[in-house]
Parts: structure tokens; sequence; C-alpha cells
């Protein structure tokens, strides 16, 4: 086991990455890397609430625009090592895979599940991403300016 | 006197398993899906969820089914979910300067950095009904282009680099939240921004509407409108930095507002801003419009009585939640309200009858 965690950016990265996984999805590819570590339960999967703010003119003083759902849990492994998990939408199953992967990142489980795990889910957060923008692009307007005049 | 009333309790459970069965419909048909609400009848999830003032599109398609498609209805359940929610926290402002744009145009600007982008748009559609989606089909597929990377500017920067557009500066006072304290008078621009963006859509619809017919005209372009996706950020407390907690797909309006300056402020373009869960553009551009007709005491416009600058008017009234509820409970028995009100007409009638032959003997 590593004596130091992971930087706040590494650690942000996959914490975000699991966050915005589709439904079952990173379960699916733990489970296929390997057998799920014994582990007890800091706070057992809660469904609640995040109030989502934006900025008036997009850049000016926050207001509240209303809440979107959130899932969280927090567990420990064996040797001690805490794993969080805070995911969009109502999905305790995926909490629980989050925070176990969060948790096995910190140890010397963290390469394997960075090939198996985290780099396939940011390829697919990439590929779902790109295809939306190509379709966006064949709408961008080409203008063209009607030749008049008198010559 | 008062008449304790029971008995409808056999009612009322019949009424409900009746509307269970009716809910379905005819069972030859096939029984409809959540997951098809959510992919198919996208717009309506959107502006379940905008209302409902909770973002999650399965929970909507779900409400939307159970209220047989009454959006009002299903956004009373979304809301009645939403209390018994606890309350993790609160995001850091989304930054939809950095949108994945799915849409993004200007009636300002014809050439502008990033370009007009259409998007899944019913604009410029011929709005005649179209048959062929009657009968089952392929899954149709939409051409695909060459994407610029980067984030898409707002136009808005453009008009600021000439000071010609006042700014929205940078400002950290955390907002009010109405849903923890009641709405209250005067209302910030936060509180009315917060309101706005779950009022009822028809609502907010017609005030803008009325701005533009000339009650508190305040000559609106639509400066931007972008749809898309952006990140949710929320500092997490126990970890002591904040992580991405999610992905929504909202849309923004700012409008460009002609202004001839007033005693406090120079002639400049002024401005009005919607921000909408989902893909919700008319709602959005609405509350635009409406959020600048409230903003005319802050820039020393004149009060002309139009209903979308009176904020009370306005913020009482845009609720469907709370406007359902009031109005719906008149349906519901006032068996003993109404027969005080027989007594009381009956004896006026009475006296009048009385003091009618007295004249009349007189």
């Amino acid at each position: 086991m590593k004596d130091t965690v992971d930087p706040p950016h590494a650690r942000k990265a996959w914490m975000s990455l699991l966050a915005k996984a589709p439904e079952g999805r990173a379960a699916a590819l733990f489970d296929a890397a390997m057998t799920r570590p014994d582990f007890t339960w800091l706070r057992r999967p809660e469904i609640g609430s995040v109030m989502v703010r934006g900025r008036a003119g997009g850049t000016g003083a926050p207001f509240n625009l209303g809440e979107m759902t959130v899932t969280r849990c927090a567990l420990t492994l064996s040797e001690g090592v805490v794993g969080h998990a805070y995911i969009q939408g109502r999905r305790k199953a995926d909490a629980e895979a989050a925070a176990l992967i969060d948790a096995l990142m910190q140890t010397e489980a963290a390469d394997r599940l960075r090939a198996d795990v985290l780099d396939p889910l940011a390829q697919d957060a990439k590929a779902r991403r790109a295809e939306r923008a190509a379709r966006a692009a064949a709408t961008r307007v080409d203008f063209f300016t009607m030749v008049r005049g008198d010559d | 006197m008062y008449v304790a009333v029971k008995g409808g309790e056999r009612a009322i459970r019949n009424a409900h398993a009746w509307l269970a069965e009716e809910r379905r419909g005819d069972p030859a048909v096939t029984e409809l899906s959540v997951a098809q609400i959510r992919e198919q009848l996208a717009l309506a999830v959107n502006r379940v969820m905008a209302e409902g003032s909770l973002h999650d599109p399965d929970l909507a398609a779900l409400a939307i089914k159970q209220a047989r498609g009454d959006l009002i209805e299903a956004i009373f359940l979304i809301r009645a979910y939403r209390t018994t929610l606890p309350r993790f926290g609160v995001s850091a402002p989304i930054r939809t300067a950095a949108m994945a744009c799915d849409r993004r145009i200007s009636a300002t600007f014809k050439d502008l950095p990033g370009g007009q982008v259409l998007g899944p748009t019913f604009d410029y559609t011929h709005r005649l009904v179209d048959f062929k989606l009657a009968a089952e089909g392929d899954a149709p597929r939409a051409p695909t282009g060459a994407a610029d990377p980067g984030d898409v500017p707002h136009v808005m920067d453009f008009l600021n680099r000439e000071g010609l557009i006042e700014e929205a500066r940078p400002d950290d006072t955390p907002p009010p939240d109405l849903t923890r304290e009641p709405l209250e008078l005067p209302a910030s621009r936060a509180l009315r921004l917060q309101a706005l963006a779950r009022a009822d859509e028809g609502f907010t619809l017609g005030l803008a509407y009325s701005t533009q017919r000339g009650y508190a005209r305040n000559h609106p372009f639509v400066g931007e409108l972008r749809i898309g996706a952006v990140a949710v950020e929320m500092e997490i407390p126990e970890l002591g930095f904040a992580i991405e907690i999610g992905e929504i797909t909202v849309t923004e309006c700012e409008t460009v507002n002609q202004f001839t300056g007033s005693k406090t402020e120079p002639p400049q373009f002024t401005r009005g801003y919607g921000l909408v869960f989902g893909q919700t553009e008319r709602k959005a551009i609405s509350m635009a419009l409406v959020d600048r007709a409230l903003r005319w005491e802050e820039l020393g416009e004149d009060n002309v009585g139009a209903p979308a600058q009176d904020a009370e008017f306005v913020l009482y009234h845009a609720d469907n939640i709370q406007a359902t509820g009031f109005l719906e409970h008149i349906k519901l028995p006032h068996y003993v309200d109404f027969q005080s009100e027989l007594e009381l007409v009956r004896k006026l009638r009475r006296t009048a009858g009385a003091d009618g032959m007295q004249e009349a003997a007189q």
C-alpha cells in the first residue's frame, strides 16, 4: 500500500469520471477486472440532492438554478484505505462500485484499475462528447453572400 | 352546527383503481416504458425537470407516466419527492462558457467565433404533421461534420470589449434559496432568477410576450442562445477539494436590450438572462425577457405599471404548483362554508323582501 494518497488532482479526475459514468458501466468494468475486496461501510449509499447554481449573465452573481439527485457513500478497505463516492442520479450499486474503485486507486491495484476501468470510461466519455460535437458541427451555418452588382 | 362527513373511503379507493386502469389504457396496446418516455418524449421530461426543479431524467419520465402525461401533475410529484431528499450541498456555479454546445445561435451577430450552430431544432421545419412517424421505421441517423476543439466563447464578450453593454461582474454573494426561506419582497435578482427558472412555462411565456407587445417594452434581441452539457462541480467536505458530481444539459439565453440611459447609467445595451434545465429554449428566452423587465428599478427606468415589471405579481403567480394547489382546492368539499353562505343569502333576501313590502305599503 502506498503511504500517501495520490495528489488531489488525480483523485479529483477519477472521482469526476466515476460520477458521470453511465448506469452500470463502471461496475461492469470493475467486476471484469478483479474480484471485489472486503470492506466495511463508513456511510451506506444514500440518495440526496445538490443545489445547482448558475450565475446571472453567465459571469455575475450566483443564483440557485435547481437541484439534482446525487448518491453518495463511503467505505473502508480491510487495510484501512477510505473510498468515497458522490455520483449523479439515484444509483446505490454504482455508488458502491465507485467508492471501491476510489479506495483501490489508492493501493497497488491502481495501475490495473486505471487500465481496465478508468481509461475505458474516459474513452467512452470522449467518444460520446465527440459524437454530439460532430452532429452539432454538421448543423453549423456556412453563410455566403449572393453576388449583386452592375458589372 | 358541524356535521362530520364520512363514507368516501370506498369511493376514493375505487376511483384510484379506475385511475390505474385508465392510465394503462387498452391492454392490447404495448405498455409505455419509463426509458421510452425518457428517450422519446425528452422535451416533456426536460420541462418536468425544470419546473419540478430537480434534474433527474428517469424520475421525471416516471412522473410523466404516473401522471398520464399531465405535466403539471408530474411536476407536482417531482416537487413532493424533492422535499424527501437530504441536501448534500450546493454546487459551484456552472460554467456555461465551457458548455459542450449542441446548439448555439445569435440573432445579433452573423459571423462569430464558433459559428451559428442550429442543433436539433424545430426551427425551419414546416410544421406539417409527418405521417411517416405513424409507421415504425429505422432509427434515423444525423450527418456529422468536423468539430472545432475548445470552448465556444460567449457572444457578450465581443460587445463588452467596446464597453457598449453592461457587464455581469463576478460576485460571490451567497444567493437566497426559496426552497429554504419563504419568498419575501423586495426580491433580489438572484431570488427572482431562481423563481423564474422553475416558473410555469406558459405563464412566463405570456408575460414575456406582453413585454414584446408594449407592456414594458424593452426591445430585446437574442444575443445568444446555447444548449448543451455542462459539468456540475461541488466541494466535498470530507475530501477538502471539489470534484465533478455529474453533467447536466441546460439552456442559456442572453438578451441584448436597447437602453437609452438613465440618471445613473450611460446609454448602452442592457441584458436579460435565462437559464433552465434541459433543452427548454422557449422557457429560457421567456425567462430572459421577464428578468430584464423586472430589472427596471436597478436600471433607473420608469415603472409603467406593466404586469411584467411587478415583481410581486410575477413571483407570487409564476409557480404552477402553488397556483394549482390553491386553484384546485376549491373543488374539494366546502359543504360547511357553503352552508353558511347559503344562510346569509337567504337572510339578506328575507330582509330585502320585508323592506320591499314595507315600501310598497307606504
